[in-house]
């Protein structure tokens, strides 16, 4: 209609904080708390619901995705836990070693992406390792409205079970958790034999737990719609390429430890995206040719699409060959 | 301002007109001279002053009589208003929603007041001043949805996002252009749209409804639809198809200019905090062709739009049979000068009628 257009700017909508508090929870895991520069009350927001944290990494600006873990009705706060991941590109280090208190960051709007159905009679949980995190955020509101839930939490040892004897404590009827170094693991055939008629199951945590609570609900005659999970990608490095973009008309190059999605935003390409994490779809990009193989790591594009070269989501996919055009 | 509210009826005498203000600032949906489909979305964030995109829910001089007229609606056909089980919740968004715009919008005719969950909300227009518990719905007359959206004009679907799929399951429909929420509740997003013709085969639907399922928290998003509706009516349903339907066949040359009106839907989309959901007001405007040919742009470019529409869109929008009658009345307002390009009146640069 073009009535009053506005650039639409690629991204959710963005709130300058203050981190009020850093945590350690365990040798891995660090809890960051944020309060709002502008004092006003952060958006109440969805238990399941992820933010973006911009970090400012000595000029260079990373975006990694983070379930928000605080209780979404308290709107002076908001909280994630992050993950130490030595081997990955370095957000989370620098979350861990250089973020203080008092430090100014930026964090997009929530996002949910891994939502609850609020059809459901009952709420079975799988959570691995720091998957827990959406699911503090689902509990903090099924709490609210006397919903009934039950979370079944699989971590390596005692040390490292993030927040699972806090859990364990405030809700001992509703929480199970399985220590791996004592050789426990959630029994899951059992579990999913035998649930309530409108039972949902959600999933967060490593990939092969995701895999294997789909396969196995598809084997206990589940339907797919009642099995819900998320999973961010983080951007694996790779050999750098090149790309041809015909709308920009440029030629960029994708350094070794960055993605497409960031190299396009490093040269000035406006490129849409949301999560950064392969899961949102928001930047599909077109392939209008190829002469190489693509390295698919997102969860968006399904299987043929993969197949087909026609496709690609810049945010975590990556490309080796001799040439690549893209619509952009 | 402060907006004087009409007394008039969109029913039975038909006594709805539109102000000289009401007139200059429709929501004329033509930005050229002919119509397709498309996707034509843009972020809802305000517009130029006075304009109806300039707020989050307008509010006009027909406020109070539209309301006046959802309550006799309702009063025939209480299930014009539904909302599933599971939506509960998402009518609490919706109510914090537009009791928060509102109040920040028009600070004059509606206030907020917050302790906690202890609301008191007042609309000064409809003599309200209730107090509530914010998610206990013991403490309102009605249920969350159905209490703030029989105090906003148009209508609301409020749309559960499951499996990457948006499902009509709870809405307050009194004002629509032909279709029913009894028939769709509980549908999902292509089957509501079945009927529409053309639009699947252009693939408009799978992107529409991926842009929605992409609307984020505080990034709203508009656009604008239309169709043509013969007197002021408010409730073309088909429920009560038998009551207006035949009013179509009442148009004369004589009659045309004052009984035509042209019905635009001023359509929002916000997602919903808590819940999750999207709500999607469908705001009515109409206005008679008379008081649209006082624009001499829009005269001529209506005369344009009308003849050149697909046949396929001229029936599903229900005036194929009057089309003839109505070109003979638009022709003569249309003197083949040019027009400038987009929606808006620009009546200080476009020359007057040249006849």
């Amino acid at each position: 209609m073009s009535a009053a257009p506005q650039k639409t700017k690629s991204g959710a909508e963005q709130i300058e904080v203050t981190v009020s508090a850093v945590v350690p929870v365990n040798d891995l895991v660090t809890r960051f708390e944020f309060s709002r520069v502008d004092g006003q009350p952060f958006p109440t927001f969805s238990g399941g619901a992820h933010t973006v944290v911009i970090m400012n990494d000595d000029g260079r600006r990373r975006m990694n995705p983070y379930s928000l873990m605080s209780d979404p009705a308290d709107t002076s706060t908001y909280a994630i836990s992050v993950r130490r991941d030595d081997a990955g590109r370095g957000g989370s280090l620098f979350m861990h070693t250089q973020v203080k208190v008092g430090d100014v960051m930026t964090l997009s709007y929530p996002v949910n992406l891994f939502s609850l159905d609020l059809r459901a009679r009952k709420n079975l949980f799988f959570a691995g390792g720091i998957g827990i995190t959406p699911f503090l955020s689902m509990i903090a509101q099924l709490e609210r409205m006397n919903g009934n839930w039950e979370l079944h939490y699989s971590v390596r040892s005692a040390d490292l079970g993030t927040y699972a004897d806090d859990l364990k404590t405030k809700y001992p009827n509703n929480v199970h958790v399985y220590y791996d170094d004592q050789s426990q693991s959630i029994p899951l055939t059992d579990l999913l034999d035998g649930q309530p008629l409108g039972t949902n199951a959600y999933v967060c945590g490593p990939k092969g737990m995701i895999a294997w609570v789909h396969a196995s609900a598809k084997e206990a005659g589940w339907p797919d719609a009642q099995v819900h999970s998320e999973e961010f990608t983080a951007p694996q490095p790779g050999k750098p390429f090149e790309v041809r973009l015909c709308k920009s008309d440029m030629t960029i190059k994708v350094g070794e430890n960055e993605s497409l999605l960031e190299a396009l935003e490093r040269e000035g390409v406006d490129a849409p995206f949301l999560c950064r994490g392969g899961a949102c779809g928001q930047c599909e990009t077109t392939v209008v040719s190829h002469d190489g193989e693509f390295i698919h790591r997102d969860h968006w594009l399904d299987d043929d699409q993969h197949a087909s070269g026609t496709k690609i989501m810049p945010c975590v996919s990556r490309f080796v060959g001799a040439s690549l055009l893209l619509d952009r | 301002m402060t907006i004087q509210f009409n007394n008039e009826t969109f029913r039975d005498d038909y006594s709805f007109s539109n102000s000289d203000w009401a007139i200059k600032r429709f929501p004329f949906p033509f930005h050229e001279d002919s119509y397709m489909y498309s996707v034509n979305m843009e972020q809802h964030r305000g517009g130029p002053a006075g304009s109806v995109y300039e707020k989050r829910f307008d509010v006009d001089e027909h406020y109070v009589a539209e309301m006046r007229d959802r309550a006799l609606v309702l009063a025939d056909d209480p299930l014009r208003c539904q909302s599933l089980p599971h939506m509960t919740l998402a009518g609490w968004d919706l109510l914090e929603l537009i009791m928060v715009s509102k109040s920040e919008d028009y600070p004059d005719l509606f206030e907020l007041h917050r302790d906690g969950n202890r609301w008191r909300w007042v609309n000064k227009p409809m003599g309200i001043d209730d107090t509530f518990t914010f998610l206990d719905e013991t403490t309102l007359p009605y249920g969350p949805m159905e209490y703030i959206t029989r105090q906003a004009q148009g209508d609301f679907c409020v749309l559960d996002q499951r499996d990457d799929m948006l499902w009509m399951d709870a809405g307050m429909v009194t004002t629509q252009a032909d279709w029913s929420l009894d028939f769709d509740i509980g549908m999902n997003f292509f089957e509501w749209h079945a009927p529409v013709p053309l639009a699947h085969e252009m693939g408009i639907f799978q992107r529409a409804l991926k842009f929605l399922l992409n609307i984020q928290q505080g990034s709203p998003a508009r656009r604008l639809n239309w169709t043509m509706t013969v007197n002021p009516l408010l409730d073309t349903s088909p429920e009560n198809y038998h009551k207006w339907g035949i009013q179509k066949t009442s148009l004369t040359p004589e009659n045309l200019g004052a009984k035509q009106h042209l019905r635009v839907e001023l359509q929002t989309f916000f997602r919903l905090p808590r819940s999750n959901a999207l709500v999607f007001p469908i705001r009515c405007y109409l206005c008679s062709f008379q008081d649209l040919m006082t624009m001499p742009k829009w005269g001529r470019r209506l005369h344009r739009v009308v003849r050149d529409l697909p046949e396929e869109l001229a029936t599903y929008k229900g005036f194929i049979d009057n089309r003839p009658m109505m070109l003979d009345y638009l022709s003569q307002y249309d003197d083949g000068l040019s027009t400038s390009r987009g929606i808006w009146p620009d009546l200080e640069t476009e020359p007057p009628l040249q006849r």
